[in-house]
């Protein structure tokens, strides 16, 4: 039923994808990491989390470009400002869903 | 030891299916897309849910649909799955920090579910301390089930969603938004945060694909970190 083209396919994406994922956790977590590593792999999160939003934020389009007039950003502004504030996951999700939303039926 | 574990799994699976709610809001309407996509691309249910399971990684799903769908040679596919997944690598290493002392066959399954959003989610609660490693699992597991599911759904017809249904297309985006918020912990991360982003959007603009996510961040880390030292050797760190 399933192809083996296929079935080979996604064997083999499952497991490029899966390597970059269990290496590290695989190796590094048995090993004493020295204090500067440490220290850079605390600002991944917040290196990494900014760079997975600001291209959707920020450019639209493909092949992409600079897009500094889509609802996604103007929803962002209110939302990021109410998150600062309220450092309430649940209500960011909500308000920026319900913005979004509301941005959507009136534009 | 094992006692405690057993106590902590039924408590894990409450505290993991909180933690991932926006997750799976998320997931919702991508997996629904994906399983329309492939659909069209004459892929049977079944094959979406085998992709689903085997490599539960939105954005180079989608990708490898697109180029299945144009033809492409398998070694091609699986090159561009793996670039695009490049960024796990990061990511991995990151927990890995909270993830010491445990066995090689929870780690081995643990990493099946680590992904953007599960990352995102587990890092916080694992830094905010309580957080078992259970309750990891269970934010990955769940995600995972979520994303199965919706792309499975997807692939019978979730055309009866519409696109842009309750602002659903937003909540990955608001929730990314509110995990950066909680990790703007200090100038030198408020510095990589705004390096992160810069660099994302130049890199983004200027390279096709997903390579830009996994440049961007070590940039943005590497100075945010050069920039530490360099204040804390002048005296005048923190």
């Amino acid at each position: 039923m399933i192809k083996i083209d296929y079935l080979l396919l996604v064997v083999g994406m499952g497991l490029v994808t899966y390597i970059p994922r269990w290496f590290p956790l695989f190796f590094l977590s048995r090993r004493q990491l020295p204090t500067w590593f440490i220290e850079w792999l605390d600002l991944i999160p917040a290196a990494i989390l900014s760079a997975l939003i600001s291209h959707q934020l920020f450019t639209a389009g493909e092949p992409r470009q600079l897009e500094f007039f889509q609802p996604k950003l103007w929803v962002a502004i209110p939302t990021f400002l109410f998150a600062l504030k309220t450092r309430s996951l649940v209500g960011t999700v909500l308000v920026g869903m319900l913005l979004f939303w509301l941005t959507g039926k009136f534009l | 030891m094992i006692k405690e574990d057993r106590v902590n799994i039924s408590i894990a699976i409450k505290e993991g299916v909180k933690a991932a709610w926006p997750i799976c809001l998320g997931y919702f309407p991508i997996g629904f897309a994906f399983g329309i996509l492939a659909q069209k691309a004459g892929l049977h249910p079944l094959e979406i849910a085998l992709m689903s399971i085997l490599v539960f990684a939105g954005s180079s799903q989608f990708i490898a649909v697109s180029m299945l769908n144009s033809g492409a040679a398998l070694f091609s596919i699986l090159a561009a799955t793996f670039m695009v997944n490049l960024r796990h690598i990061l990511m991995s290493s990151s927990l890995a920090i909270y993830l010491r002392h445990t066995s090689r066959r929870f780690l081995s399954l643990f990493s099946y579910g680590v992904t953007d959003e599960s990352f995102a989610v587990n890092l916080t609660k694992f830094r905010e301390g309580h957080w078992h490693r259970y309750q990891g699992l269970m934010v990955n597991h769940v995600s995972n089930a979520a994303w199965i599911g919706s792309t499975i759904v997807g692939g019978y017809g979730g055309q009866f969603i519409p696109a842009g249904a309750f602002g659903l297309d937003y909540t990955l985006i608001a929730m990314f938004l509110c995990l950066l918020v909680f990790q703007l912990r200090g100038r030198y991360h408020i510095i990589t945060a705004i390096v992160g982003c810069v660099s994302a959007i130049l890199l983004s603009i200027m390279i096709p694909g997903n390579a830009y996510v996994v440049i961007a961040s070590t940039l943005a880390a590497t100075i945010g970190f050069a920039l530490q030292r360099y204040a804390r050797k002048r005296g005048t760190g923190r």
